[in-house]
């Protein structure tokens, strides 16, 4: 007994590279480093990760590195992590592309990778390929899947004509949501009466919006990137221009969206969405707010904080830093976290969270899929008030 | 060849050896710095293949690169690996003698905005053919293709960069582009065709860059523009050829290896104040370093042996 309380680790070390500088530190800073934080500092507040083997909590210890929004940094600083500082756990760096650049390695250490901001519809493909890999945001298809079915239903009940206009960013979630969207919608019977993509950092939105309105579509959607989806509810507050049915991109869901258009935000769709009845979720928004000052976002933070914690309680279940049965348990077992009982099937949740919300009474809301707690989507959207 | 040459000859032949066993001796990490450094040497040696003699300061590095990244991206499932590398290098020529023949007429700082330039054409090129013909932006890399084996290719890469790069010195066309570095009004009017002499270089230049994309691009596993494109690798490829010193061939190996490990150095230990210490860093160099670290140690020989013929 005495040999194993001796034998035990004075810190359990975690370490992680994400781009702290960059193109993708926007998105990291929101989505995911506070998540990181306040999961440390709640697992150290309790004394660390309880380890059965040594029989005692032990604090993790955190190493970081900035992999500069470059995927061979970031393939190199995992591999630093692994080999020179010889981590116990990584945690995943922002972002589709480098997700999957230092994917192979992460597997071939047999690494846990739990990510959370990375939307591939390869997604069941790579969970073969790595089974240690963990995508906690599923495909593209799945969120247009779903709108595609609220889009169908309002149109039996007579809410909206079937005309779509539609943009798209110009770069892969733009590209990989509007080609998903197109098929859905060919398969509905919708017809795309306008659909264009616009170039990344495209600031007058005045064309985009024009030619859209001029549509006559009910259905406004847009698969735009935070400065874009701004310029977009900007124009359109600018020209009155309200369609039914306003859906727009990353950014909708970010605590900017509601400081900046405060009660125009009413209305507004996009991706994930947020349980307002859920204790936990709000509990989580709160301490997210004390700890950096603003609200998490309203899709990824909440999915995000869920995988730390699913993470964690694994550890703790199997009891010891055994890195594959830790991957077996995230597989296999069923899990309590802010956003609910997660279980993953094919290393993806499953009907555990919201794919599409929209601004209702000043919360985003989930409104898709049907599933306890879900709200109804409030159409047409609210005039704009000036 | 002279005995000196010969014995130069052989110390290379020795050391490539030595170099090929760095992935036997090394863990993953080490060996990604190594592959870091390798394809850095190549990249900054094919820089100032072209840079070095003619003084034309390139910022399209990363086009090429970017270029090579690509192809495999499209053809690493479909062709033999080899079969990818050739296509690699043959676009890459095809392409820098297109863009040597319309622009090397440029020259100063209109050529440098020109080469930062079409490094973000082709980008847009790629992205615009990605967004509205393919409809998907990011292709993924399933390429069976071992680190180790990235590793050697470089190697075998600088090897070849190195041996070209003397090969040309030692021929006609080295001696022309020397006179054009020097004036190039001068060397028109003693008959050189310049033009011919810059964009046959640039396109051996930019053809090396191009093969350093395509063997780096397994590593990636998923390239879409932004990653293919990072127009950090050409200020970084700049900056580490004149910390080298460019008016030598193998001068920015002195500059490639100092650089890699100060970025290695300050990522670990000062991950939140990166940016600013590397510009510090570039601005030192660029001061007080101008004829880079080779240009140093002449000045130091030099300097010595003034001393002892003076005694």
């Amino acid at each position: 007994m005495l040999s194993a309380q001796n034998a035990a680790p004075k810190t359990i070390k975690v370490g992680y590279a994400i781009s702290k500088t960059g193109p993708n530190a926007g998105g990291a800073n929101i989505t995911q480093i506070p998540n990181y934080q306040l999961w440390v500092q709640e697992v150290n507040a309790k004394g660390g990760l309880m380890i059965k083997q040594y029989g005692k909590r032990i604090p993790i210890e955190v190493i970081e590195y900035d992999d500069r929004s470059n995927s061979e940094e970031a393939v190199r600083a995992v591999e630093r992590l692994i080999e020179q500082d010889k981590v116990d756990l990584l945690l995943p760096p922002w972002g589709t592309g480098i997700n999957l650049a230092v994917g192979p390695t992460f597997n071939k250490h047999n690494y846990p990778q739990i990510t959370f901001s990375a939307v591939t519809d390869r997604a069941p493909e790579l969970a073969k390929r790595w089974p240690n890999s963990f995508w906690f945001l599923g495909t593209s298809k799945q969120y247009v899947d779903a709108l595609v079915e609220l889009l169908v239903k309002l149109r039996k009940e007579g809410k909206i004509n079937d005309l779509i206009a539609m943009v798209s960013v110009a770069d892969g979630f733009g590209t990989d949501l509007s080609k998903a969207a197109r098929a859905g919608f060919e398969k509905a019977g919708f017809k795309r009466v306008f659909d264009k993509s616009y170039p990344v950092g495209t600031q007058d939105m005045a064309p985009i919006v024009g030619e859209a309105e001029r549509s006559k579509a009910d259905t406004f959607i847009a698969f735009s990137y935070p400065p874009d989806t701004v310029a977009i509810v900007d124009q359109a507050r600018l020209t009155s221009y309200a369609p039914k049915v306003m859906f727009t991109g990353v950014g909708t869901f970010f605590p900017l969206f509601p400081q900046r258009f405060g009660d125009n935000a009413e209305g507004v769709v996009s991706l994930g969405g947020w349980s307002k009845d859920n204790k936990a979720t709000m509990e989580y928004r709160e301490k997210i707010r004390k700890l950096v000052n603003r609200d998490p976002d309203y899709w990824g933070s909440q999915i995000g904080y869920s995988a730390l914690q699913m993470l964690e309680q694994s550890i703790e279940r199997v009891g010891k830093l055994d890195r594959a049965a830790i991957i077996k348990e995230l597989q296999t077992g069923t899990f309590d976290t802010v956003i609910g009982k997660i279980k993953l099937e094919n290393n993806m949740p499953k009907d555990a969270f919201w794919l599409l919300g929209q601004w209702q009474d000043g919360l985003y809301v989930g409104v898709a899929p049907q599933r306890p707690g879900v709200a109804d989507l409030r159409v047409p959207k609210a005039p704009w008030k000036k | 060849m002279s005995v000196r040459n010969l014995a130069i000859l052989a110390a290379l032949a020795a050391g490539v050896v030595l170099l090929a066993f760095v992935p036997s001796v090394t863990n993953g990490y080490q060996l990604s710095l190594a592959i870091n450094i390798m394809s850095y040497t190549v990249l900054a040696t094919a820089w100032t293949l072209f840079s070095g003699p003619t003084r034309y300061v390139s910022l399209a590095t990363v086009a090429f690169f970017g270029i090579g990244a690509y192809t495999v991206a499209v053809l690493g499932e479909e062709l033999a690996w080899p079969l990818v590398l050739l296509i690699a290098f043959v676009i890459g020529f095809g392409l820098s003698l297109l863009v040597g023949l319309s622009t090397l007429r440029l020259s100063g700082v209109y050529f440098v905005i020109f080469t930062f330039g079409l490094a973000e054409l082709v980008r847009q090129l790629v992205t615009w053919y990605e967004v509205n013909v393919t409809r998907t932006l990011g292709r993924y890399v399933f390429v069976d293709i071992t680190t180790a084996q990235i590793y050697w290719q470089l190697l075998a890469l600088a090897v070849i960069v190195l041996l070209s790069g003397w090969l040309i010195q030692r021929s006609k066309l080295g001696l022309a582009l020397r006179v054009i570095g020097d004036d190039e009004a001068v060397a028109r009017h003693v008959g050189i065709n310049t033009t011919m002499a810059k964009v046959v270089l640039f396109a051996f230049s930019a053809s090396f860059m191009t093969l350093a994309g395509a063997i780096m691009a397994p590593r990636w596993t998923y390239i879409d523009p932004a990653i293919a494109f990072n127009p950090v690798v050409s200020f970084q490829v700049l900056i580490m050829a004149l910390l080298g010193g460019v008016h030598r061939l193998y001068g920015p190996i002195f500059g490639v290896i100092p650089l890699v490990m100060l970025f290695e150095i300050l990522l670990a230990k000062f991950p939140n104040h990166f940016s600013i210490l590397v510009g510090i860093a570039f601005l030192l160099i660029v001061y007080a370093i101008p004829r880079g670290i080779v240009g140093l140690i002449e000045g130091a020989q030099l300097s010595l042996s003034r001393k002892g013929a003076k005694a």
